[in-house]
């Protein structure tokens, strides 16, 4: 059937259809993944949005070519099939035809270019003077977020204002950590020893998070280094800044007072600040101070409740491996006081 | 030590195991090589599937933590320089001196010797596994997480002595490769009449000869940070994590065009045989390779676009990168014009060699993507860079591997591998590359980021990680499915033609498999494809001579020997130095012995 | 059988290129080791000025000493150079004593290098010290390696060059491929020594 002139067509019209219709699925697929929690293709910042239409450029363009280049290679392959009778033609190539399809692919990477570089110089910019300035620290692992001109010091949830830039500088405390926030800004590595600088400009506030995941590689529990961003309104930003520049809230009842003094007996102090606590001063590990108003604990690994923070206390290493907090081998009284006292810094 | 020397020389057996030790026959070479890497890359797709099976379902539990960051740390190792690099230099040894009408590499001994140290790498290497840990810093083992202070253990010594040993190897095979496509070719073979895989084995020798020596100091310099305290890479003291970064890309990025490059070659070869036409545009894609060998010294930053490059590197590496698109993309146009009204005999071969091209152009497109800094913020690190690697390399590289064996394994063993399972092997394998990599993009998209153990539910993961299980499942069948199909032609009488597919390149001049001097007379040259102009000019292969002695190089031990000393030398610096200084005698006892040694 | 070997040893020796296999390799082999020294090079400049704690090079550098032993090393490439041409011209005595000649210059020059090192080590610089410790060692003492491979080389050679067949027909080329080699370690260090010890910081 090959052979004759409907053939012929029947085959390239089939493959066109067929390979219409993978394309069409996997761009199905694919707008199916974008709207996933972490995406990366619903942007919520000035310069993430910026990022997405590049992308959304090269995507389309990406589509193209892979439509053109698998239909012909279906329909060559239908087409040029042996058959009885049929010689293959002899010829060495068509410079015309060379020349026309080296120009293809400088063209596509010429469209390509102007969205990005114009991303570039605009994602390059500096940030505006009245940005919110947040230094992040990767540990291994968990993320630190200090605010230098509010004084406050937080742990694996960063809370922002919407509609004001924030300008992020990154650093690292141990190996190379990479700080991505997919909805809000493409990924910057943390990198020992240097100082590398990120910034956007939230345009949603929503009452959950923006998740966020470390990008590099940097050991064992490198899965388990999550971290959340909420972006609230400028009133609700204000106020928790507030709460978190206040002292922990003080321990009222008799079993957190002696969960305070636990926290004393068991060394927690020496890793660990908790301010209005003068004795816990640590800063090796996470800053405690407001431990009971954030969502997770062990840096995202689970939601933060009465019974993860009791399996989290009686052995660290089980809820996340490697993680840098020893097991303190703690008796069941002494969990029994420590947790409600965590749970209460509020 | 003369008389050693002298009583252990001429060695003269021509088979059991002694001949395989003692060999310096470039197609026994070529068949170690081949099975060697066949046996890694069983081992590297098991630690594949261990790592598929993890990620199955969220919160998997199937292996842990530190095992996971071994595997694919080892996977990528593995796959990279103990599988697909060595099946490359299995051909590479086979096939360059049948393609130019040779009878024999340039340096015959020193291509035994790559084997031997190739080998001793690959164990040295994969032993980490039994003696204290694997690897596990990832393939790029970025600094400081692979110093001392975060890697105290013994892993991370096995990656730079392995690597260091396979780089020594891969290093003599090169030089040993272009030197004899340089000075050995047939009469009249000019280098424009060489078949592209001669080409692109040259570009990818000297590939290797320039970036190798790169990764080498980069080694070095890490050795010494782990072991001598010092501080190339160490923050804090002067040293600086960035520069091993660039060390390891400066020659990682010429590394994956050794990786696919020749892939590209075998396709280059299979199509216009089996379209029954020549290669359409060959000066193009000799030209191509060449340049994507130049460029690919000047695109290696891409891979750092996260690290705080700055703006103007992240433009410049970003145009570089985007120009190599232009003679890769060149490429798949060829093969296509060179299918355009073809006769095609689609045989096992030509699947896999069709599938190269619309699976490797998938891997093209997504890598294109990256040039693009902005975008390769969102992509770096994350599965979408998982599933561009794995349609270069096994969409690319794998398949055309396989499209080689299935094209040149009747000249190599005198039998045709099945036609039947052969087909199947290719349907299971291209169902589950697809299955199993394409879903990668979407989860890229959604976020999730490489080189983790484990998820939560919840993330929009679950499905697409769960196909790709399937699919590496599915690939491990097609696997198997070739073992029996090779292990059931091994046993069958060798009956193939000495020119099966009707092939125009000169190792279907000679018998299948072809004589221990390959040629019983060197075939003219008078054309690109030399045995269509001969079948189309009427041209009879020349007569041999009535009485003809052909020398050939006898076998040594020699670099049997020598590959110990070098194994030794390296076994030493992961347990007491001793053992490196003797194995720095024996190296130098078997140079002398070499030398000596009579080869006439 | 000789009489059939006499049949294919001419085409043995031919060529495409027309340059014998060894020459070629070796030559190959130095452009790979361009990149060698290239790369340890460039983290010497990388690292400039980046020690943290002394000593600093200008403290502790000494270059008349090192003055001299460069003076030495070169010097060993003028006596290779009367080797090939003793080699080139059939005069097997000034070939070996050229040769003995080299490999007392290049032994002379790894004996300054030790001598070097250890007083460096006396004064308190090892590998560990700082930046300039590691880039100098590292760099200097692969390139004192490489001149040491070239004296065990030229030593082989010489004696070699004593047996009954001395070098054989190759002789000639045995030597100007060792000379490459010689006279490539030989720039380097120009280089190294240009980089590190004239050029001020």
């Amino acid at each position: 059937m090959g052979s004759s002139r409907s053939g012929r067509a029947a085959i390239i019209i089939g493959s066109l259809v067929a390979t219409a219709i993978l394309t069409w699925a996997i761009f199905v697929a694919f707008a199916d993944s974008a709207n996933t929690p972490q995406t990366t293709f619903i942007p919520a910042s000035v310069q993430a949005a910026l990022v997405r239409d590049a992308y959304m450029i090269i995507f389309i363009l990406a589509g193209v070519v892979f439509f053109a280049i698998m239909a012909v290679t279906l329909i060559f392959t239908l087409l040029y099939r042996e058959r009885p009778g049929q010689t293959a033609l002899q010829f060495h190539g068509n410079s015309k035809l060379e020349v026309v399809w080296t120009l293809i692919p400088v063209i596509i990477v010429v469209i390509m270019a102007v969205p990005t570089f114009s991303a570039i110089s605009e994602t390059s910019k500096a940030p505006p003077a009245d940005a919110l300035k947040v230094v992040a620290i990767g540990h291994q692992w968990w993320f630190e977020f200090q605010y230098p001109e509010l004084g406050l010091t937080t742990a694996n949830e960063l809370h922002v204002p919407v509609g004001r830039a924030v300008s992020v500088t990154l650093e690292s405390k141990d190996v190379i950590h990479s700080f991505w926030v997919p909805q809000l800004s493409g990924k910057v590595d943390m990198m020992p020893g240097h100082r590398n600088h990120l910034w956007f400009t939230p345009t949603q506030a929503r009452p959950e998070p923006y998740l966020a995941q470390c990008a590099e590689f940097c050991g064992i529990s490198h899965a388990n280094m999550r971290f959340r961003v909420f972006v609230r309104p400028a009133a609700d930003f204000d106020a928790w800044t507030k709460s978190t520049a206040a002292d922990r809230t003080a321990p009222t009842t008799d079993i957190a007072k002696a969960g305070e003094a636990q926290f004393a007996a068991s060394g927690c102090v020496g890793c660990h600040t908790v301010k209005g606590n003068a004795a816990a001063a640590g800063t090796v590990g996470p800053n405690l101070t407001h431990f009971g108003s954030r969502t997770t604990l062990g840096s995202g690994v689970v939601d933060s409740n009465p019974q993860n923070i009791r399996k989290w206390l009686a052995n660290p290493q089980n809820v996340k491996p490697g993680a840098l907090m020893p097991n303190l081998n703690l008796s069941q009284d002494a969990l029994d006081k420590l947790v409600p006292y965590l749970e209460g810094l509020k | 030590m003369a008389t050693a020397v002298g009583a252990l020389a001429h060695t003269e057996e021509h088979s059991g195991l002694w001949s395989w030790l003692t060999t310096v026959d470039h197609k026994k070479i070529g068949a170690l090589y081949g099975i060697t890497g066949f046996l890694f890359f069983l081992l590297g797709g098991a630690e594949a599937v261990a790592i598929r099976t993890q990620l199955a379902v969220p919160n998997g539990t199937v292996v842990d933590a530190a095992r996971f960051n071994e595997l694919f740390t080892m996977h990528a190792l593995t796959m990279i320089f103990l599988a697909i690099m060595p099946m490359g230099a299995a051909f590479f040894n086979y096939f360059i001196p049948l393609q130019i009408g040779a009878r024999d590499v340039a340096f015959p001994r020193l291509n035994a010797l790559s084997y031997w140290v190739f080998l001793s790498g690959a164990v040295i290497l994969t032993s980490s596994f039994f003696l204290g840990g694997a690897p596990d810093g990832g393939w790029f083992a970025y600094v400081p997480l692979t110093g001392k202070q975060y890697s105290p253990g013994t892993g991370l010594d096995f990656y730079v002595v392995g690597l260091m040993v396979l780089g020594l190897s891969s290093l003599l095979a090169s030089l040993n490769f272009a030197v004899t496509i340089i000075n050995m070719r047939a009469p009249g073979m000019t280098l424009m009449r060489m078949p592209v895989y001669m080409w692109i084995a040259l570009v990818v020798a000297f590939l290797l000869i320039l970036s190798l020596p790169v990764l080498t100091v980069g080694l070095i310099q890490l050795l010494f940070d782990r072991k001598f305290g010092t501080n190339f890479f160490t923050p804090g003291s002067g040293g600086d994590p960035i520069l091993w970064q660039h060390i390891f890309w400066i020659f990682g990025h010429p590394e994956v065009y050794v990786l696919i490059l020749p892939a590209m070659g075998i396709v280059s070869e299979v199509l216009p045989v089996m379209s029954r036409k020549p290669l359409f545009g060959y000066s193009a894609i000799v030209f191509a390779s060449a340049s994507i060998g130049v460029l690919g010294f000047g695109v290696w930053a891409h891979h750092m676009f996260t690290t705080g490059l700055g703006t103007v590197p992240q433009v410049v590496f970003s145009a570089s990168t985007m120009a190599i698109g232009v003679p890769t993309g060149i490429k798949i146009f060829n093969w296509l014009g060179t299918m355009y009204g073809g006769n095609i005999r689609f045989v096992t071969a030509t699947y896999f060699a069709v599938a190269f091209i619309a699976t490797f152009t998938i891997g093209g497109i997504s890598g294109v993507m990256h040039a693009s800094p902005s975008v390769d913020a969102q992509h770096q690190d994350s599965y979408f860079v998982v599933a561009h690697l794995h349609y270069v390399l096994f969409g690319g590289a794998i398949m055309g591997i396989f499209s080689g064996i299935f094209y040149w394994f009747p000249k190599m063993t005198g039998r045709l591998l099945d036609e039947a399972t052969g087909k199947l092997t290719f349907w299971l394998m291209f169902v589950g590359l697809n299955l199993t990599f394409f879903p990668m993009h979407f989860l890229g998209l959604a976020g999730m980021p490489r080189r983790i153990y484990t998820y939560d539910a919840g993330l929009g993961w679950e499905t697409w990680n769960f196909v790709a299980t399937i699919g590496a499942y599915t690939i491990a069948a097609s696997v198997l499915v070739f073992v029996v199909n090779f292990l059931m032609t091994m046993r069958k009488p060798r009956t193939a033609p000495d020119n099966p597919w009707d092939g125009a390149t000169l190792e279907w001049a000679t018998s299948s498999p072809p004589p221990e001097h390959d040629f019983d007379v060197i075939p003219p040259v008078h054309d690109r494809d030399p045995l269509w102009y001969m079948r189309d000019h009427n041209i009879a292969m020349p007569a041999p001579p009535e009485h003809q002695h052909i020398h050939m190089p006898p076998p040594s031990y020699f670099p049997l020997i020598m590959g110990l000393g070098v194994a030794m030398m390296a076994i030493g610096v992961l347990s007491t130095f001793a053992i490196t200084a003797l194995g720095i005698v024996v190296v130098i006892y078997s140079t002398w012995g070499w030398v000596l040694e009579p080869t006439d | 059988m000789a009489a059939a070997t006499h049949h294919t040893a001419p085409a043995e020796h031919a060529t495409t290129m027309g340059i014998d296999h060894r020459k070629l390799l070796m030559w190959i082999f130095l452009a790979s080791e361009c990149l060698f020294f290239g790369s340890l090079i460039s983290t010497y400049m990388v690292f400039r000025g980046d020690s943290i704690v002394g000593p600093y090079p200008a403290e502790i550098l000494d270059i008349p000493l090192t003055s001299t032993s460069t003076f030495v090393l070169l010097m060993s490439s003028l006596t290779m150079v009367l080797a090939v041409y003793g080699a080139q011209h059939g005069r097997p005595t000034m070939m070996r004593v050229m040769l003995l000649g080299t490999i007392i210059l290049g032994l002379g020059f790894l004996g300054f290098q030790t001598y070097e090192f250890r007083t460096f080590g006396a004064e308190g610089l090892v590998p560990s010290t700082n930046q300039f410790g590691a880039t100098f060692f590292v760099l200097t003492g692969l390139h004192g390696t490489h001149v040491g491979v070239g004296v065990l080389y030229l030593a082989s050679l010489l004696l070699a060059s004593f047996r009954r067949t001395g070098l054989g027909r190759d002789q000639v080329l045995h030597i100007d491929i060792a000379g490459l080699y010689w006279h490539f370690v030989d720039i380097v260090w120009i280089v190294i020594f240009t980089i590190i010890y004239l050029i001020p910081q």
